[in-house]
C-alpha cells in the first residue's frame, strides 16, 4: 500500500503526516506537489494542515484550484481514500468533495489547545478499528474551523451516519461547553456519501506519540492501514 | 471597463467579525448600531472589447465559483463602462 502526501505552497503539517505514515504505519509514502497530477500509484492521500495560498480569499479556496485537486477528484471517484486533515478538510469543502463550510471560529480566536472527540461511527475506512463512542484527545489548530451546513445537508450527513467526530468532554458528553469553534452540532469530522473521502479539524497525526501528549490519533492511520491491508489482500 | 463584485455571508450566517468590529465601534462612542457584517469587495479590470453582458455573465461566473463560497456566501457583480 502507497500513501500520499499533498504539499500545497504554504502546507505545514505534510511532515507530520509523512513521519507518521512511515514510522508509526511503516508504509511507502511520497510527497506530492500540488502541480503533479499523477496519483496513479496511489492507495491512499492526505491533504495535511496548514495555510495553503496563505488562507487568501477563504481558507481551501485557493487550492481547490490546484492542478492536482482534479486528480484527487478523479481519484475519490474511483473508491480511493483520501483524508484531509485542518486546511485539508476546509480543501475538500471548498472542492465540493465534502458538504458544508468551515468559516471563522465563534470566539474569532485562534485556537490551539489539545480537545477530546469522540468517534461517532466504525462504518468508515478511516475509523473501523475504534470502537464508536470512543473519546479520542487531539490537538486543534484553526482559526475556521466552525462547520456549518443548511438543515438539508445536516439531516443527510445524520440519517447516514457520515458525523464521524463531535467534539465532546473527557466523559465523551457532547456539550456546548466542549464545542470549541462553534461548529454546528459539535461537528468535528465528516465523510462523504461513499465513505471514501475523510475530512477533520483536529490532528491526529499530531497525536501519534506519547510524548507529544497523546497517541490516540495512530487508530485513525491504524484503521486505514487495516482497511488498505483487507482491500489488497 | 471595471467590474465590482460584492460579497457578503448569507443572511443567518454567523459573522464573529462583524460582532467585534461593532463592539469597537460601539467603544468609539457610536451607538445605536443594530448589527453590523462584514464582507469582501472586489474590483476586477476587464478587456474593454467585452459587451456589458458578456462581462457580467464571465464576472458572474468568477464570483459563483471562486470569489464567493455559495454555501454560506452571496454575491453582487456591477459592471462599469
Amino acid at each position: 500500500m502507497k500513501f500520499g502526501v499533498i504539499v500545497f505552497p504554504g502546507s505545514n503539517c505534510d511532515h507530520d503526516a509523512y513521519h507518521v505514515i512511515s514510522k508509526h504505519v511503516g508504509q511507502p509514502v511520497d510527497f506530492i506537489w500540488h502541480r503533479d497530477t499523477d496519483l496513479g500509484t496511489y492507495d491512499a492521500l492526505i491533504i495535511p494542515g496548514g495555510f495553503s495560498y496563505g488562507d487568501y480569499l477563504r481558507a481551501g479556496a485557493l487550492a481547490r484550484f490546484s492542478p492536482v485537486m482534479a486528480e484527487v477528484r478523479k481519484f475519490a471517484a474511483r473508491g480511493r481514500f483520501v483524508l484531509g486533515i485542518c486546511n485539508g478538510f476546509q480543501i475538500l469543502c471548498e472542492a465540493g468533495l465534502l458538504p458544508g463550510a468551515l468559516i471563522r471560529n465563534r470566539d474569532l480566536h485562534f485556537i490551539c489547545d489539545h480537545v477530546f472527540v469522540r468517534s461517532e461511527t466504525s462504518d468508515t475506512p478511516f475509523t473501523n478499528e475504534v470502537e464508536p463512542g470512543s473519546v479520542l484527545r487531539l490537538p486543534i489548530a484553526h482559526a475556521e474551523g466552525n462547520y456549518v451546513c443548511d438543515d438539508v445537508t445536516f439531516a443527510e450527513l445524520r440519517d447516514q451516519d457520515r458525523i464521524v467526530f463531535r467534539y465532546c468532554d473527557a466523559n465523551g458528553e457532547v456539550t456546548e461547553r466542549a464545542n470549541p469553534n462553534g461548529s454546528r452540532d459539535n461537528i468535528a469530522g465528516i465523510c462523504n456519501r461513499t465513505r471514501n473521502v475523510l475530512g477533520l479539524m483536529p490532528h491526529p497525526e499530531r497525536a501519534c506519540e506519547d510524548l507529544l501528549g497523546s497517541s490516540d490519533g495512530r487508530n485513525i492511520f491504524r484503521s486505514l492501514a487495516a482497511t488498505l491491508a483487507a482491500t489488497a489482500a | 471597463m471595471k467590474a465590482k463584485v460584492y460579497v457578503k455571508l448569507k443572511p443567518g450566517v454567523l459573522d464573529p467579525q462583524g460582532k467585534a468590529i461593532q463592539h469597537s465601534v460601539e467603544l468609539l462612542g457610536f451607538d445605536g448600531i443594530a448589527d453590523v457584517r462584514q464582507g469582501k469587495y472586489f474590483e476586477i479590470a476587464l478587456d474593454s472589447s467585452l459587451s456589458d453582458e458578456q462581462a457580467h455573465d464571465a464576472v458572474s461566473r468568477m464570483a459563483r465559483e471562486v470569489l464567493s463560497n455559495p454555501i454560506i456566501e452571496d454575491y453582487r457583480v456591477e459592471i462599469e463602462a
